[in-house]
């Protein structure tokens, strides 16, 4: 199982897609590792700096329809080769969610009133997020300020984040 | 209670059912090509699971980069290639034989009413035209279709777009499917099926319905259907006449993929179109949708008419009769992709290659090419294009680059104008 903690990284914008998340340009790299440097190259946040505000993070908070766009999974491969393993959001593209959790990572949805919570107590200080997958909550970190959320995820996703992603477990069932 | 198409399909090919709300179905086909496949490809070799489940229900294209433009490109479509040979994939299409990927496969006659279909590309909800489950998958989903003929999807909920009154002329499948996404927005139908119906999609070509379907994927939706028909019937028939012998029993056959009078829907939405005027975008997302009418004379660089929405002969002619007999504007460049080989040769045929050649537009081999801006008509930073695809994320047709989407019939006029304008064909107030 991978690893799902970390700095925490707010992207503060609906509807990010995969262009975004890595441009379609690098979709002729073969090998996952070769995307690292592209991920959020082309995105259009202010003030982000994708060469900086990156490094070190683990996990992204962001708003609604994460993901949506093309149906490329180098979005999660991007992320994965970044050591971002969760992204919570209100809610994800349908097929970017499944990527995530086929390759054995997490896109985990909170409510709109959590997520702007979050928003405005955690991104503007620097954040920690430790992850109980077992107790199914989240534990945000900063300072002295220390907030638990609960999350649910389905238990098809949580075989899939525990067996490594769908290939395995497909190939070991059907 | 009564079923949507989908349910009937999804429920026939039910395989298990591992948590609540997804299931596992069998997959009658699994369609790839070389810039989703190759990673796939590679990834089952190194986890040692190079094989096929079924070498007769994979199917194979290089389309996206064709000719390859760099080392890069070359070596996805080796991969393709020597994978497709490895495992005798019968139907592999490489260059000369090729075409978009949406375009040929239903042209081959691979898509058929109540087929359950996943593909690694998201324009895979095209095939829905035809009353077939069609879905984009990651590369992961796509390996385990390749591996095992399955796929794990959540069970299907409807949205049934009823779509009524006359079409005014010159306005075209296009314009609609961009007005309905006006209307639901870029996630209106996440995680939800659209199933188009009503008046206007009966009498509409199947060229017209991959259209729409097409861009089912612009508002989120897993797929877009069309309850098959005579028509469908019509355009597959050399492919099924052995099979139902007359038109009449394969029509027969297909209805039992058609929704039930009584079948539920999450949400059922009247759209009128007979005051529809033609449409375009104005932003970067699919929903930024105004009328011809308002942008009007907004400056554009390159026309781009082709595409797995509206690179196929109807588009093609479309197009061509608004060109007839005028040039394009000096201050643009105009490029246009028929979508598939069988097309190409139709448009030279019908002499709609001449039209475009006589109006000084550029008219390259089938691919998707610029659509993806990979290759083949790439725009520089600040360039606009008029485009028939279906997609204007930012960057998508090169980094820095406007993309308006639009009907073949007005990219046509934009090209003559050099300006967003109406095309002749529409003649609305
Ligand atoms: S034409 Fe464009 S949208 Fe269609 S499959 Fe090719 S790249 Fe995708």
């Amino acid at each position: 199982m991978k690893n799902f903690s970390g700095k925490a990284l707010f992207l503060d914008r609906s509807d990010i897609n995969t262009d975004e998340i890595i441009p379609a340009k690098h979709l002729s790299e073969n090998t996952r590792q070769s995307l690292k440097p592209y991920l959020f190259e082309d995105i259009n946040l202010e003030g982000f700096d994708n060469k900086k505000d990156i490094q070190g993070k683990g996990i992204i908070i962001t708003r609604e329809n994460f993901g949506c766009g093309s149906s490329r999974e180098h979005a999660p491969w991007a992320l994965e080769t970044n050591g971002i393993n969760l992204v919570i959001a209100p809610s994800f593209a349908r097929i970017f969610k499944r990527n995530m959790f086929n390759c054995g990572m997490m896109a985990v949805e909170l409510s709109h009133e959590i997520i702007s919570r979050l928003f405005s107590v955690f991104s503007k200080r620097d954040t920690e997020i430790e992850t109980l997958f077992d107790k199914s909550s989240f534990i945000l970190k900063s300072g002295d300020v220390k907030e638990s959320v609960k999350f649910e995820i389905s238990k098809f996703d949580r075989a899939l984040v525990s067996a490594g992603g769908w290939l395995e477990y497909a190939d070991s069932r059907y | 209670m009564g079923k949507t198409i989908a349910e009937k399909i999804f429920e026939s090919h039910i395989v298990d059912n591992p948590s609540d709300d997804i299931y596992v179905i069998r997959l009658d086909a699994v369609f790839c090509h070389e810039i989703t496949t190759p990673i796939a490809i590679n990834d089952l070799v190194t986890r040692c699971k190079d094989r096929v489940f079924d070498t007769s229900k994979v199917k194979a294209v290089i389309d996206h980069v064709t000719p390859a433009k760099d080392s890069k490109t070359a070596a996805q479509g080796k991969i393709l290639r020597e994978w497709a040979r490895r495992h005798d994939i019968k139907d592999f299409f490489d260059i000369g034989r090729n075409g978009v990927c949406h375009a040929i496969f239903p042209e081959k006659g691979f898509v058929r009413p109540g087929f359950t279909i996943i593909m690694g590309d998201s324009h895979t909800c095209t095939y829905g035209a035809f009353g077939a489950f069609a879905a984009g998958v990651g590369t992961t989903d796509l390996e385990v279709g390749i591996l095992k003929g399955v796929c794990a999807l959540r069970y299907p909920e409807t949205i049934r777009i009823n779509i009524t009154g006359k079409i005014p002329e010159g306005v075209f499948a296009k314009d609609i499917i961009l007005s309905v996404i006006g209307l639901l927005g870029v996630n209106g139908a996440t995680d939800k099926v659209i199933e188009f119906s009503g008046p206007v999609v009966t009498s509409m070509s199947m060229d017209a319905r991959m259209t729409i379907c097409n861009m089912a994927i612009e508002a989120g939706a897993t797929c877009g259907l069309c309850a098959p028909d005579m028509t469908t019937v019509e355009y597959l028939w050399n492919f099924i006449r052995e099979e139902y012998k007359t038109k009449d029993k394969a029509l027969e056959a297909f209805r039992s993929f058609c929704s039930d009078p009584d079948a539920s829907y999450v949400d059922i939405i009247e759209h009128d179109v007979s005051s529809l005027e033609p449409v375009a975008t104005f932003g970067y997302r699919p929903d930024n949708v105004k009328s011809v009418r308002e942008m009007e004379g907004a400056k554009i660089d390159q026309v781009y008419i082709g595409s797995c929405t509206n690179g196929r002969i109807e588009d093609l002619r479309i197009a061509a009769a608004v060109l007839r007999g005028n040039k394009i504007s000096d201050s643009l460049r105009g490029i246009v992709s028929p979508a598939t080989t069988e097309i190409y040769r139709q448009a030279i045929d019908e002499g709609l290659v001449a039209v475009f050649l006589d109006a000084g537009f550029c008219v390259t081999n089938p691919t998707c090419g610029a659509c993806l801006g990979m290759s083949n008509g790439v725009l520089a930073e600040g360039e606009a294009c008029a485009s028939t695809t279906n997609r204007n994320f930012i960057g998508r047709m090169g980094k820095g680059g406007m993309v308006h989407l639009m009907s073949p019939a007005t990219a046509a006029a934009t090209a003559i104008a050099g300006h967003i304008t109406n095309s002749k064909l529409y003649n609305g107030k």
